[in-house]
């Protein structure tokens, strides 16, 4: 499922136009994407040269996935819950997922970490784990929603977000809350869902210390949101006007990502 | 057979059918795509029938083709409704008549002279599959956005029950197509009157 997305063309003219469809066709995801986008042609809503008409295509779904952000955005009720269970109905085990594999599971240092709270923020500074362990704790079970379809119902804990966001005295009127970590992810959320009372800055598992493969020593847990949304091993939090797209979204998935 | 010179399916008819077939064929094929990322049960669906390249892709033409279909579908609802078509073609409709249309439908004895009428089987068809598309939409909300629409969510048993709906909504919509097409091979002078009218 790895894709990376070259630019798009600026322009067209036919020396760059040939260059770029060299190129892009030396790759095989690339090459997987044309012949399955291509199969389109037959649906009559390309027409022309195939390579501009690809982008245009590719551009026009992206204009409707921000349309669909600001459906979302209209859609989001910030009082309206996920569901909670109990816990007889957490998912044993729960499952692993990242953009990379189980072997790559990043390991953090609990007395080394810092998190760096920046952005339009009153407070900025680093925080240690010590110190988000010593504010007010609460848990939830609650279901996580895979982009893929496949859900899991699991026991997060940690520290109200919103909480949080008041603490370090963020401007909450600000549009994005953007989340970068330890394994090179990096996400961002709308200022709606980062103060909603489910929004966890979460530091346990299931009554455990946040174990390495779930996001050691901290992540972020929305059960209004996707599974993707969701970053772990967070090491900077900024809260900010411009728009921090993510690891994901840059390359196509939904950035609101909400359920 | 007395001369009328309306046309058989009126203009807004066929662009609706038309633009509904579109949004079919691209949700189907963008939603197999999804559906591979993580199956349900034991098979995956050739990646040469999906759209979308990859699992990414795939959302994008699905949330892009699913205005398409609701907005598509809620105008011929509303035309249906507003034109007076509706009771005009659909109804009476009696689960008596169209096991008797069935019966005279396999025996080959079912008469196409009017294409202005709609035999009972056809009736029952169609209204299985304008049921079975509000399904479809309404499960697929569920898998959407299954904390903002808690009604939905727990009229279809929740999220993981939604997805094996919508998965199975989804089988029932290709076997009326599979059927659909069928007849229009076996009766093709249906099909010029769904494209210009007459």
């Amino acid at each position: 499922m790895t894709i990376s997305k070259p630019a798009r063309l600026a322009s067209v003219d036919g020396d760059a136009v040939v260059k770029e469809a060299l190129r892009r066709i030396d790759r095989p995801s690339r090459r997987l994407f044309l012949q399955r986008s291509l199969t389109l042609g037959g649906l009559s809503l390309l027409t022309g040269c195939a390579i501009v008409d690809e982008d245009s295509a590719e551009r026009a779904l992206m204009s409707v996935s921000r349309f669909n952000d600001k459906v979302q955005a209209w859609l989001f009720d910030p009082t309206r819950l996920a569901p909670t269970y109990p816990e007889a109905m957490i998912t044993r085990p729960f499952p692993f997922n990242a953009y990379y594999g189980e072997d790559e599971i990043r390991q953090v240092d609990a007395d080394s970490y810092r998190l760096e709270v920046s952005g339009m923020v009153a407070d900025r500074r680093v925080w240690t784990l010590a110190e988000l362990q010593a504010m007010p704790q609460i848990d939830q079970v609650t279901r996580h929603i895979c982009v893929e379809g496949w859900s899991a119902i699991g026991k997060w804990g940690g520290v109200s977000f919103s909480s949080f966001l008041r603490r370090v005295g963020a401007d909450t009127s600000a549009k994005y809350v953007g989340f970068k970590c330890v394994d090179d992810y990096y996400t961002s959320i709308d200022m709606a869902t980062a103060l909603h009372p489910q929004t966890l800055l979460t530091l346990s598992y299931d009554g455990r210390p946040l174990p390495p493969r779930y996001g050691f020593p901290m992540k972020l847990r929305m059960p209004t949101k996707l599974g993707y949304k969701n970053p772990k091993h967070i090491q900077a939090i900024f809260v900010t006007n411009t728009y921090p797209g993510g690891y994901w979204e840059d390359q196509g998935y939904n950035w609101f990502g909400g359920s | 057979m007395k001369s009328d010179t309306r046309p058989i399916h009126p203009a807004w008819l066929r662009a609706t059918h038309w633009l509904n077939a579109l949004a079919v064929v691209v949700l189907a094929m963008s939603g197999w795509r999804i559906y591979d990322a993580a199956p349900l049960f034991d098979f995956r669906f050739a990646k040469a029938l999906t759209l979308g390249g990859w699992l990414g892709g795939a959302i994008q033409w699905h949330f892009a083709a699913m205005w398409l279909l609701a907005a598509n579908g809620l105008l011929y609802l509303l035309m249906n409704a507003f034109s007076g078509r509706f009771p005009a073609r659909f109804l009476p409709l009696s689960p008596r008549a169209v096991l008797a249309d069935l019966v005279a439908a396999l025996r080959g004895q079912l008469p196409h002279a009017d294409p202005r009428h709609y035999n009972a089987v056809q009736r029952a068809a169609y209204l299985f599959v304008i049921f079975d598309t509000a399904l479809l939409v309404l499960s697929g909300l569920v898998l959407w956005k299954s904390v903002q629409f808690p009604l939905l969510r727990e009229l279809t048993g929740g999220y993981e029950t939604a997805r094996r709906v919508h998965f199975f909504a989804m089988s029932a919509l290709i076997a009326f197509v599979m059927v659909h097409l069928a007849m229009v091979a076996l009766v093709p002078r249906t099909l010029l009157p769904m494209i210009r009218g007459h």
